[in-house]
């Protein structure tokens, strides 16, 4: 297992967890989204290679009403 | 005539009302409303998802940015580093590089913070983004936003969502007059003549959420700014008749009785 930070909430993770995964839990695949991971910007390709590890900070964002 | 085609970084709309997707009762309002402003481009915010709540619909299962453009903005940034980070995840998030920058100063009036604002304006040039700047109504900043590489500068008419109206129409005309790339105006107008208005001064466009999202009827009042900013467009076209001090009869006093 792992600890990780998800949008400022700390969850627990299984081991060799990548980012793929982390979306496929959330219901996130094929939605507009991007991905900040410990500040840095993840391309989408890159989401299957992208191991989690203890510690990490994960910022999921989407698009939502603004002005 | 000459088609009356706008033009902004590159892109060629066909209504001059932009519209935000902020403050609606829910999603399906926000699509009728956008619908009925016949607005091809719209603001979104960038934000984090809510992780805890898997099945709620979000904004983009209701906006399909095939047939709509969406501009999104940097809303509640206080400074440059906030406001370059939300836009290069937007970037990523679909290849948006067409972007409305909105750097603010202050809590109460959200007014801009025109030093951060232009220097976030340079960075996001560099970096091949297409801005739409929020500003304040001073023209020689309007002046330094084109400089730096703005592809439209977005003034405002009031502080936004006050629904005050155009509080300095001279400011405006004088930013119209001096630039080169569209001026659009943004936040604070109240009811659809203050569109109007501004579009008559000669404003390529104008970008409004409040006063759509927070009349009684949405959908009918988006209907109303659609028609307002094409009158005032039009309007403007056509060009006003000249002011007289003294009464002009409008019938001919030849063949009086």
């Amino acid at each position: 297992m792992a600890k990780i930070q998800l949008n400022g909430k700390k969850i627990l993770i299984k081991s060799n967890f990548s980012i793929q995964d982390l979306l496929n839990k959330y219901n996130l695949i094929n939605k507009k989204i991007a991905i900040e991971h410990n500040g840095i910007i993840i391309p989408k390709i890159n989401f299957k290679k992208k191991y989690l590890k203890n510690n990490d900070k994960i910022e999921i964002v989407h698009f939502i009403g603004g002005g | 005539m000459k088609k009356d085609i706008f033009k902004v970084a590159g892109k060629s709309l066909k209504s001059r009302l932009i519209v935000g997707t902020g403050k609606y009762k829910n999603f399906s309002e926000t699509a009728k409303a956008i619908k009925a402003s016949g607005a091809d481009m719209v603001t979104v915010a960038v934000r984090r998802v809510n992780i805890l709540d898997k099945k709620k619909p979000i904004l983009t299962d209701y906006l399909n940015p095939k047939k709509i453009i969406l501009l999104p903005n940097t809303a509640g940034c206080f400074n440059s580093e906030d406001a370059l980070r939300t836009l290069r995840l937007a970037r990523e998030m679909g290849g948006w590089k067409l972007v409305k920058l909105e750097v603010l100063g202050d809590k109460k009036t959200l007014y801009p913070n025109m030093i951060e604002t232009i220097n976030s304006t340079k960075v996001l040039v560099k970096e091949g983004f297409k801005v739409m700047v929020y500003c304040t109504d001073d023209p020689l900043l309007a002046k330094k936003l084109e400089d730096a590489g703005a592809s439209a500068i977005m003034p405002l008419a009031s502080p936004i969502g006050s629904g005050l109206g155009l509080q300095n129409k001279v400011n405006i005309s004088l930013i119209i007059k001096q630039s080169k790339i569209p001026v659009i105006v943004d936040a604070g107008i109240g009811t659809a003549s203050d569109a109007t208005i501004a579009m008559e001064l000669g404003c390529d466009g104008v970008l409004i959420n409040s006063a759509i999202a927070n009349s009684k009827k949405p959908i009918l009042m988006a209907k109303a700014f659609k028609d307002a900013v094409v009158s005032g467009r039009n309007s403007f076209l056509a060009g006003r008749m000249k002011i007289n001090y003294f009464a002009s009869e409008s019938s001919p006093t030849k063949g009086l009785i």
